[in-house]
């Protein structure tokens, strides 16, 4: 258990420098710097510009910048916002929550109907529900995020006027309801993307499940059809879904980062997109390594959480 | 000895993308108390399809449909019309009146339940009783069936066990509840031969000690020898020899009981013969074009074009307690 964490924690590390030397290139190599905002200043001067560069330290060799960007994070500053000075931790720290709360209420919600309909969709096989289940589900993972979180504005906001379009809170009154009126839109759009998968999965699992020996026993012990579903067959049916939780996390991360630029929610996909057009480097990198970091501790968790349900399983 | 279990005109069929599939027709049978009965024949002669139906463990319409008639004689006497039971009424006869286990100790076991709280599960699901009881119950249980150290295998999870472990624990999860009838679907297949005599001899005693009638599933005729009162042999769905186990292994009417008896393996013969088995030629009928007349005949070296190819035998009886599907066994057995 000791090696299994000590040997997942050094492969996470790897991954993590893996991911900051190609996103630290990535970033840099993509035309436009922080300064071409400057660079249309008028009255702005090449040697104006050339000196700003020195004192960012961007003229230096990539290698070396993202040397010194490493040794400083490794130290534990995350460097600071090239467009207002503020700590870069602070800035993704005070935006991190409005992701969390996006992407736990959907997954929650995700996972409490998918699993239903998975379910349901395995024991009544083939049947009206099944197919309507099917089809939705198909709809769900073809159409675009963006496309439908608009056309559930256009629906609720712009037509039907029940919902505010964006934000989290109204200007002048910031209370609990408010807040949960600006939650619904994007938790909804959010939500529906991941039952799709959810479902299907669930489905897959259920269907394996339910042919297997064991269930058999369980009903010729008298279990109710009741009893065998749940205690028997839905257990191990879920076994295989915390892997998948874990393993579906970046396709959440990413739909909430979506999710949250059609919705103006003020996480940290905003916040991506906005330091990305002001090329603020810091912040970029930042949210880089937070969202690879929360995909990792997230799969750890996932993997804990298997040896725990499976009995089987003993981590090594 | 009057009939516990009483099964008439049972058959069952499969509807699937691979196209119809009868694979039980016809058969019937009584199971005597305190007797036990066994299910010989080829892979694929529908013997697990046949305890499946009995038990309703069958997947429902459409894809497979039960007919027939399977009466239940309770302790207390009452007859019960196992096919039209509420699914609900024949939940609390399984495992309570009909008991059953299965080839595969491996998956027949949920993996991630701890053995003692399955065997349990299956005494809460009869009886009314406290989690205390019927945990100290499935340890007693276990005991029971001769596992050494009952209580720290009961807390064991299935994968712990070894297969002939398994096997005891299914086989107390079975019997947990004293029922009247005990249905062994192969339980010695997969287990190494040292351990499946030491099966058969639990099976035995606890028969013994309860009084219960086992059906007893199974394709080697050594078994059949050492366990059974009475033999039902069954080819493509039917069954073609029903008999006392010593009239059926020293007099088979139908030619193809005879050629699984020959089809034994024996010590002698193997030293005698450089190890030549009488196997009978060729194979069971794909169950979706079964030929025409009796479905024995293309491997039947008894076989005449006349009554064989012409019509479907009848089982009929050839003395008061064995019945022969054979049109020709009078001119076979003179
Ligand atoms: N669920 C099912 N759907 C379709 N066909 C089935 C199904 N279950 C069994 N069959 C068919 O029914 C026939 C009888 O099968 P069954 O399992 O009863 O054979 P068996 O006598 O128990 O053989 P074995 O000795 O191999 O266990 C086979 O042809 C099998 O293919
Ligand atoms: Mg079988």
């Amino acid at each position: 258990m000791i090696r299994f964490l000590i040997r997942r924690i050094g492969q996470s590390l790897v991954l993590l420098v893996l991911v900051s030397m190609i996103g630290f290139a990535l970033l840099h190599l993509t035309p436009g710097g922080p300064l071409s905002q400057f660079a249309l200043t008028p009255g702005m001067s090449a040697a104006t510009l050339a000196q700003i560069s020195h004192a960012m330290g961007l003229d230096r060799p990539l290698p070396i910048q993202y040397l010194d960007w490493a040794g400083h994070l490794l130290r534990g500053d995350w460097g600071r916002s090239y467009r207002d000075q503020q700590p870069v931790l602070d800035i993704i720290v005070s935006h991190l929550w409005a992701t969390l709360e996006l992407m736990g209420s959907s997954s929650l919600l995700a996972i409490i109907f998918g699993t239903w309909v998975g379910v349901l969709g395995a024991i009544r096989r083939y049947s009206i529900a099944d197919y309507l289940a099917t089809i939705g589900a198909m709809i769900g993972l073809s159409i675009p995020t963006f496309w439908f979180g608009l056309v559930m504005i256009y629906i609720f906001s712009v037509w039907l006027g029940w919902l505010p379009s964006g934000d989290m809170y109204a200007s002048g009154h910031a209370s609990f309801i408010d807040y949960l009126r600006h939650l619904i839109l994007p938790c909804l759009v959010l939500t529906l993307v991941t039952i799709a998968t959810w479902s299907r999965y669930m489905r897959a699992s259920m269907l394996d499940v339910i042919s297997q020996d064991y269930i058999r026993t369980a009903r010729a012990k008298g279990l109710r059809r009741r009893a065998v579903l749940v205690r028997h067959a839905l257990r191990n049916a879920l076994l295989p879904m915390i892997t998948i939780a874990g393993l579906q996390l970046p396709t959440l991360l990413g739909g909430a980062l979506v999710t949250e630029t059609v919705f103006t929610w003020p996480g940290m996909g905003r916040l991506f997109l906005d330091s990305i057009g002001y090329r603020d480097y810091p912040v970029v990198m930042g949210l880089l390594m937070f969202s690879a970091l929360l995909v990792l501790i997230g799969n750890l968790i996932a993997d804990l959480l298997y040896s725990i349900a499976d009995p089987r399983i003993r981590l090594s | 000895m009057s009939d516990v279990l009483t099964v008439t005109d049972l058959a069952v069929r499969f509807t699937g993308e691979g196209g119809i599939v009868d694979a039980v027709e016809g058969v019937s049978f009584a199971l005597k108390e305190r007797e036990t009965l066994a299910i010989v024949g080829e892979s694929s002669s529908g013997k697990s399809v046949t305890a499946l139906a009995l038990m309703r463990l069958l997947g429902g319409p459409p894809n497979c449909v039960v007919r027939g008639q399977v009466t239940l004689r309770r302790q207390d006497g009452e007859r019960l019309e196992l096919l039209s039971l509420p699914e609900a009424r024949m939940a609390s006869i399984r495992g309570r009146d009909i008991g059953m286990i299965f080839q595969e100790p491996m998956t027949s076991l949920n993996p991630v339940q701890r053995v003692g709280a399955q065997i349990a599960e299956g005494l809460h699901a009869h009886e009314r009783l406290s989690a205390r009881a019927a945990s100290d119950r499935a340890v007693s249980l276990l005991g029971h069936v001769g596992i050494p150290e009952p209580a720290l295998r009961a807390r064991a999870y299935p994968h712990q066990l070894s297969g002939g472990m398994r096997q005891r624990a299914m086989i107390a999860m079975a019997l947990a509840c004293r029922p009247r009838v005990l249905i062994a679907d192969e339980p010695t297949t997969a287990l190494d031969v040292t351990i499946q005599a030491q099966i058969l001899e639990l099976i035995r005693a606890l028969q013994k000690e309860t009084g219960m009638s086992v059906i007893f599933i199974t394709h080697n005729l050594g078994v059949v020898a050492e366990v059974a009162d009475r033999v039902l042999v069954m080819y493509a769905g039917q069954v073609v020899e029903d008999a006392p186990v010593a009239t059926l292994l020293g007099r088979p009417l139908m030619p193809y009981s005879a050629g699984l008896i020959a089809s034994v393996p024996r010590l002698d013969d193997v030293r005698r013969r450089g190890g030549r088995l009488a196997a009978i030629p060729g194979n069971v009928p794909d169950p979706r074009a079964r030929p025409a007349g009796c479905t024995f005949h293309p491997r039947c070296a008894h076989a005449r074009p006349d009554p064989c190819e012409a019509a479907r035998p009848a089982l009929e009886a050839a003395a008061p307690d064995h019945a022969v599907r054979c049109a020709r066994w009078r001119e076979i057995a003179a």
